[in-house]
Formats: structure tokens, sequence, C-alpha cells
């Protein structure tokens, strides 16, 4: 006997997310999902985001790693509350480890909160969390061609931040026809170049942030 | 690269869906999974041995369907498959697309005794 399903698979995930994302509403958390491959930056774009933004915005960082708590420290030196979630093993994160990192951080003090995915360009694509906003990060010597490699996060992204662009010089990266790429998988990402060693850029990634903060509470407040 | 925790989602709701009629065994599942999901067939079957182990799934087989990409031009409507390196429109030779099929992961149905 044949069953009609037709399911998603990934809608146990899903419906844990949603219960993020509502949780994180009300509490007024603007989130943002951070993904790349290992060693793009995700770390280190969150770090000036923090000392750029600490005046205005009080924030809070998840990290996900396979293991160790590296990253956490980095983030605690700080002063901004942080959690460390190690997946031992799973290459993403998914809906449910973050739901119960949420049980675990102050969000009624938290206005931005950081989500660094596990260093990995295919998997995260797959499992959303309860964010506001994905970025994508890609650094400079990982080369231009990794949008046609890997393209679903590239479509699926709503930032993607070139990182390391102080190396240009060095390598071949074409940015105009990574740029013009990118357009044609995905026409609504903004697109940013920073280097997170001279902090080229930063700015303009910041006020990214904040607009994109500021926008998401005037459609919450005409909702409400 | 992520096919152990799809494939333990996958079999989460077979079984669901299996016991929500009072069947038995489950002997196939129909799974659509689009060229973009990154999943690997062989990577499912092989996990799926292994976890399905003493559940009514165990010893089912899986039918795969896989959909390839397909996008729409968002400025002539034209409808394609992108090419490896290539998704700008062959027709008005524009960039800037709708993916229209190719991020699909579900289960189509399930055959049950």
């Amino acid at each position: 006997m044949e069953i009609k399903v037709l399911k998603d698979i990934l809608s146990a995930n899903d419906q844990i997310a949603q219960k993020n994302r509502a949780l994180l509403e009300n509490k007024q958390v603007f989130t943002i999902n951070i993904m790349s491959s290992p060693g793009a930056g995700k770390t280190s774009l969150i770090l000036e985001t923090i000392r750029k933004l600490k005046n205005k915005v009080s924030m809070g960082v998840i990290e996900g790693d396979i293991s160790s708590t590296i990253d956490a420290e980095k983030v605690k030196r700080e002063k901004v509350p942080v959690l460390q979630i190690n997946t031992g093993g799973e290459c993403h994160l998914e809906a449910v480890m973050v739901n119960r990192a949420l049980d675990n951080l102050p969000l009624d003090d938290i206005g931005l909160l950081f989500i660094e995915n596990v260093g990995n360009l295919v998997c995260p694509g797959e499992f959303k969390l309860g964010e506001d906003r994905k970025v994508l990060i890609l650094s400079v010597p990982e080369g231009d061609d990794k949008i046609y490699k890997y393209p679903l996060l590239f479509h699926l992204a709503d930032a993607v931040v070139i990182n390391k662009i102080d190396l240009l010089p060095y390598t071949k990266f074409d940015l105009e026809g990574f740029s013009l790429a990118l357009k044609g998988i995905n026409q609504k990402a903004r697109l940013f170049q920073v280097s997170c060693t001279t902090h080229e850029g930063i700015e303009d990634w910041t006020d990214w942030v904040l607009s994109s903060m500021q926008r998401r509470k005037r459609t919450s407040r005409k909702k409400s | 690269m992520h096919e152990l925790a799809v494939t333990q989602s996958m079999l989460d709701l077979v079984l669901e869906e299996a016991n929500k009629t009072g069947s038995g065994k489950v002997q196939k599942i129909n799974l659509v999974f689009g060229e973009l999901s990154g999943v690997v067939g062989d990577c499912v079957q092989f996990y799926f041995e292994f976890l399905s182990k003493g559940t009514p799934a165990e010893g089912a087989s899986i039918s795969f369907k896989k959909i390839p990409t397909q996008a729409r031009c968002r400025e002539c409507g034209e409808v394609f498959t992108p090419e490896e390196f290539d998704w700008a429109c062959p027709q008005c030779h524009r960039v800037g697309v709708e993916i229209t099929a190719g991020k699909e992961l579900y289960v189509e149905s399930i055959e049950v005794e």
C-alpha cells in the first residue's frame, strides 16, 4: 500500500526554528546567522563588529564549533555574553541546538545576536535556525569560484562579505566577475568588501547591520 | 556532508507516517531531492541501513528522484537549466534568476505492508 507523504524532511528542524524566531522576536533580539568555510573570518568579523558597535547596541554571540571553546574565549574577552555549542561532529548547527543555547543567554539584555555557524559552505544552508538574516563570508584566498561550487548558500544569503581584501594584490581573485555571478544567483544579496586586519570596509558592514535592525523594528511595530 | 542528520529526520518522518496508518513494515521510501540540496544518495542509503536497524523501516528500499536545478529569468521569463559556470539567461543574456527547482528535499510517499 502506498501512502502519500509529501513532507519536507527537515520540517522538524523548521518548526523549532520558527519557535526560536518567535522567542527572539518577542525579546526584540535581531539575529544574524554567520556562515563561511573554516578560516574565512567569521569570528574576526564578529569581533570587529562588537568593537565598532559596542557603544550603540548590546550584543551576544552563540559560537558553533565541532569542538573546543577557542572562539568563545575570544568573544568573552570583549565582555559580551557568549555561549559555545560543541556539535561533537555535526558539520552544521541545527535549530534545536540554538534553542538550548537561547535558554542560557540573557536575551533581555541582548539587542543583536550573532550565531556563528560551523565552518562549512554546504550543510548550514539546509538548516534554518530562526535567524533574521543569513550572512555568508567568503575570503579572498579561497578564490572567486566558490559561488559556482556551493551555489545554495550564495543563493540563500541576505549579505555576502568578502573578507581579507588586503590580500587582493597577491591573488587572482576577480571581484568584478564575482559580483556579477552573485547578481546572477541572488539579486537581493548585499555585497561588502572588508579586511578584518586593516579594518577597511567594516563601517559599511556595520551600517548595514544597524539599518537592518532598524528596518526590522519598524516592521514589527507595524505588526503589533 | 549532512546526510546523517538528513537521514535521521527522514527516518523519523517515515516512522511517524507509517505509525499513523497503523501499518507494519515499511517496504519502500520514495524520496525527492534537488540537485542544489547537496544530498548524496549513497550516503543516505549507508546511514539508513545503520539507523533503521530494529525499526519497522529496517530493510526498506529507498528510491531517489533527483530534480535538476531549474531557473527562471526575471527579465524575460525564460526557464532554463543553468550551466556550471553560467547562471545568465541563455535567451536575453541578463543575469538575475529565480530558482524554480533544485532545492527540494522531501518524502513523496512510502509503501507499507
